[in-house]
């Protein structure tokens, strides 16, 4: 996986101005600029039939089994924010990056770069939040490695945490973008917009009356369950960075079909939505760190929302869209008043409108 | 341009010169800072609408309800005050 | 969010949009100013609800895409200065100059910041003593108060480490310089709300009568718009020419005194280029009298490079509603958001990437929405 960018948001860092020539903060918003990287750099360097899975993980065939493996790595700022710190991204990050390959998580290691100057304290926290994290979820550490760079070279902490996962042997079916077909539903597993709000309500000393906190944690018990049900899964996607329309336009995009959304029946909480329209954001393009879509053939909608709600983690759980042949490689949201528009791929990292 | 969102007044500040009055205003659970100098007349529990941190007016609750009150004087619009339609 | 959430119930969209194509019997081509409004009508995919006789176009309602190049140019040569600070609102960063935005400067180490509020500009001066604070004061007469209080607050408190770099533009002349246009093709206005909120609508009304055209003051969420259009439409089918209020829950006839008495206080009117249109007598403002100390543009003299526009950016035709950004030979194939060849496609709310962002590729096909029947007898159903 690439690396996230420097700050879930950036405000300080707009325009996809594209500069060839060197590296800009837009490169790490998983909109048009980081697809252009990977396509243009790391793609023809790497590819292989593997890579070209272009999942949230890979599914690597090994001894008769399958091991689902990704990488993540993770910049956060602030480092400690409202429902968690840069350590719970790590261990959920990549423990979700594992479950939308249908992959039970089992195994992560750890990766720190560490800045001088970091206050003690400050590791603990992070690391007490891991270790809780990797409990919930189930999974251990296994193994890791420290780094620390000069002070002034390092944003306090950077993470990076790569994971192994089973798929069990009774999975039959391939899970991932490829399997998306014309007719499927389109399922959130939550409500939209925490992660992003939580951590720029730190950064804009916005002020609530009851906090939002980010919704990260491990999605994996609402997968088992799904998996469980025996619900015919065609794919499993995480929405982080550049939000559910970045997901979308991404599958998209891949398989050539139109995703129909309709506005009405998105989720985003009161105070997210206040917090948005102050900051001049749209919830669609907004990071979450707990909240997953799924594709389902339409006649498993009612049962997989069953299965869902039962569990903690996607007990908002809600249709939002259909999958259509045409206009392809094209989202297209029905307003609340009834007109349609295009959710495009964000052009850089998404600058609040303020005036 | 012009983004500019209604809130409700829930505290006010008086620090001397109108030009320093500030309040504090919630968007739907969300406080912010707004200075009210060119306000005058807003209360606490009034609604404001507030530019680039500034108050630039009073929503006029009458006015607010208008054009709901004339499309359900046409075709029986019901409208039930306080909900918020998805 | 009250006050807001409301004004997008559909089926008081649905209602409004059937008395429109009620009322509705010839083709009319109306334009909104603002920006903010553009958005909307884009976002909400309003035009969907619209009989096809109605065409909306696009004005100049962008501050951000008509500042002057060389006012781009100039801030960045500012920002470059080791000793600035250099705040501003988000969109002004992406705009290109001659040869770079903001945020190429940004890039190159200049210490560009995003603020929400010119006091949150001073409050930077206030904590960094030692360095140059300026920020880019655009906008319409909307944010011309907040811009001038932070002018008097830094005056009242001494703070000498402020300035203020100033492109404010209005818009009743840019709307008479639309209307005396030998091409202008637009028949009605819905007149910025924001706008005539801190100024009032009086100056609306020799415009109305000199042109015969209606303009409705309008809000920008999708029922406000909507409504503004149908008193819009009911006017041209009638026949009259006169300024309506849409907007009397936040805006009133005379607008909001304190705020226009502390802009004349701080601010005065010159005449103004706008990008893409030309020189517009009377349509900006500058600080004036003890307040000129914080004007950037003296406070940072500039000999930069002669600005000069993309050949093939024709943001003036698009301003002025003569032309669709889609009808553009540039518009989506070399001018793009990741590389905007003029400002309309670049700030948040130019036509141009309001088009792009939300699929306008190709003209509207209006018969697409069919929930929306038009009721041509009888009160509208539900």
């Amino acid at each position: 996986m690439i690396a996230k960018p420097m700050t879930e948001f950036n405000l300080s860092c707009p325009v996809p101005r594209v500069a060839d020539d060197r590296i800009v903060l837009a490169h790490g918003g998983g909109g048009r600029l980081t697809h252009q990287l990977i396509e243009k750099i790391f793609m023809p360097a790497f590819g292989n039939s593997l890579l070209e899975q272009r999942h949230d993980g890979t599914v690597l065939p090994v001894n008769g089994s399958r091991l689902a493996f990704t990488t993540d790595s993770f910049v956060v700022h602030p480092l400690i924010f409202p429902g968690g710190t840069i350590g719970d991204l790590a261990i959920y990050g990549t423990v979700n990056d594992l479950a939308m390959c249908g992959a039970r998580p089992l195994y992560l290691s750890a990766g720190f770069i560490l800045e001088e100057g970091l206050p003690m304290d400050t590791l603990r926290t992070v690391v007490a939040s891991m270790q809780e994290a990797a409990a919930k979820a189930g999974v251990q550490l296994v193994t890791g490695d420290t780094k620390v760079v000069d002070k002034g070279k390092g944003d306090g902490i950077f993470i990076n945490t790569s994971g192994i996962g089973l798929i069990e042997a009774n999975i039959k079916q391939t899970i991932g973008p490829a399997s998306v077909q014309v007719g499927d539903a389109v399922i959130v597993s939550g409500d939209l917009g925490r992660h992003g709000v939580a951590i720029l309500s730190v950064r804009e000393g916005l002020e609530f009356e009851s906090p939002i906190l980010s919704d990260t944690a491990s999605v994996w018990p609402a997968v088992e369950a799904l998996l469980s049900a025996g619900i015919e899964i065609h794919c499993l996607r995480d929405l982080t960075r550049g939000g559910l329309a970045t997901t979308l336009n991404e599958i998209a995009s891949d398989r050539n079909v139109c995703i129909k959304l309709e506005e009405s029946l998105i989720p985003v909480q009161e105070t997210v939505q206040s917090a948005c329209e102050i900051l001049g954001l749209d919830p669609l393009y907004v990071a979450n760190e707990g909240r997953f879509a799924v594709f389902v053939p339409t006649a498993q909608v009612d049962a997989a929302l069953e299965v869902m709600k039962k569990a903690d983690v996607s007990q908002g759980s809600v249709r939002v869209g259909n999958v259509e042949e045409t206009p392809g490689r094209t989202v297209v949201l029905q307003s609340r008043i009834g007109g349609n528009r295009v959710v495009d791929m964000l052009s850089g990292e998404q600058l609040p409108r303020i005036c | 341009m012009c983004l500019a969102v209604p809130g409700r007044v829930v505290e006010i500040m008086d620090d001397g010169d109108i030009a320093f009055r500030r309040g504090r205003v919630d968007f739907g659970g969300i406080r912010k800072e707004v200075n009210l100098a060119y306000v005058p007349e807003a209360e606490i529990g009034k609604y404001v609408l507030v530019h680039v941190g500034f108050a630039i007016s009073v929503i006029d609750e009458d006015e607010a309800r208008r054009v709901f009150k004339y499309l359900e004087e046409l075709g029986g619009l019901k409208e039930e005050l306080g909900e918020i339609p998805q | 969010m009250k006050f807001l959430s409301e004004y997008r119930d559909q089926r008081a969209a649905e209602q409004l949009s059937q008395l429109i194509w009620k009322k509705v019997t010839r083709p009319w081509t109306i334009m909104e100013i603002c920006g903010g409004q553009t958005h909307t009508i884009v976002k909400s995919g309003l035009e969907d609800l619209l009989p096809p006789q109605i065409t909306l176009v696009h004005g100049p309602g962008c501050p951000v895409c008509v500042t002057p190049i060389e006012l781009i140019d100039k801030a960045v040569a500012i920002a470059h200065r080791p000793e600035v600070i250099f705040c501003s609102f988000g969109d002004m960063l992406r705009v290109p100059g001659s040869s770079k935005s903001l945020f190429d400067a940004k890039a190159e180490g200049a210490d560009v910041r995003i603020v929400y509020s010119p006091l949150d500009a001073l409050k930077l001066a206030r904590t960094n003593p030692d360095r140059q604070v300026v920020f880019f004061a655009v906008g319409f007469e909307t944010t011309a108060p907040a811009n001038a209080m932070a002018a008097w607050q830094a005056d009242h408190d001494r703070v000498d480490n402020f300035s203020l770099l100033v492109s404010h533009v209005l818009v009743p002349p840019a709307m008479e310089a639309l209307l005396s246009s030998s091409n202008c093709v637009v028949q009605g206005f819905l007149a910025a709300g924001h706008v005539c909120t801190i100024m009032g609508y009086e100056e609306y009304f020799p415009i109305a009568e000199r042109y015969g055209v209606p303009i409705v003051v309008t809000g920008f969420e999708p029922l406000d718009i909507l409504d503004g259009i149908l008193m819009t439409v009911i006017q041209l089918e009638e026949g009259h020419h006169e300024v309506e209020n849409q907007y009397a829950r936040a805006t009133r006839r005379e607008g909001n005194r304190p705020a226009q008495e502390r802009i004349i206080e701080v601010f005065e009117v010159v005449n103004r280029e706008w990008r893409g249109l030309g020189e517009i007598p009377a349509s900006g403002f500058q600080l004036r009298g003890r307040f000129q100390k914080y004007d950037a543009n003296r406070r940072f003299p500039f000999s930069g490079e002669v600005a000069h526009e993309s050949p093939e950016c024709i943001s003036g035709l698009i301003l002025q509603g003569l032309k669709k950004p889609h009808q553009c030979p540039a518009f989506a194939v070399k001018c793009t958001p990741e590389n905007p060849l003029g400002a309309p496609m670049v700030s948040s709310e130019g036509a141009c990437a309001a088009y792009y962002h939300y699929g306008r590729r190709q003209d509207h096909d209006r018969q697409a929405n069919d929930r929306i029947q038009p009721e041509l007898s009888g009160a509208p159903s539900r």
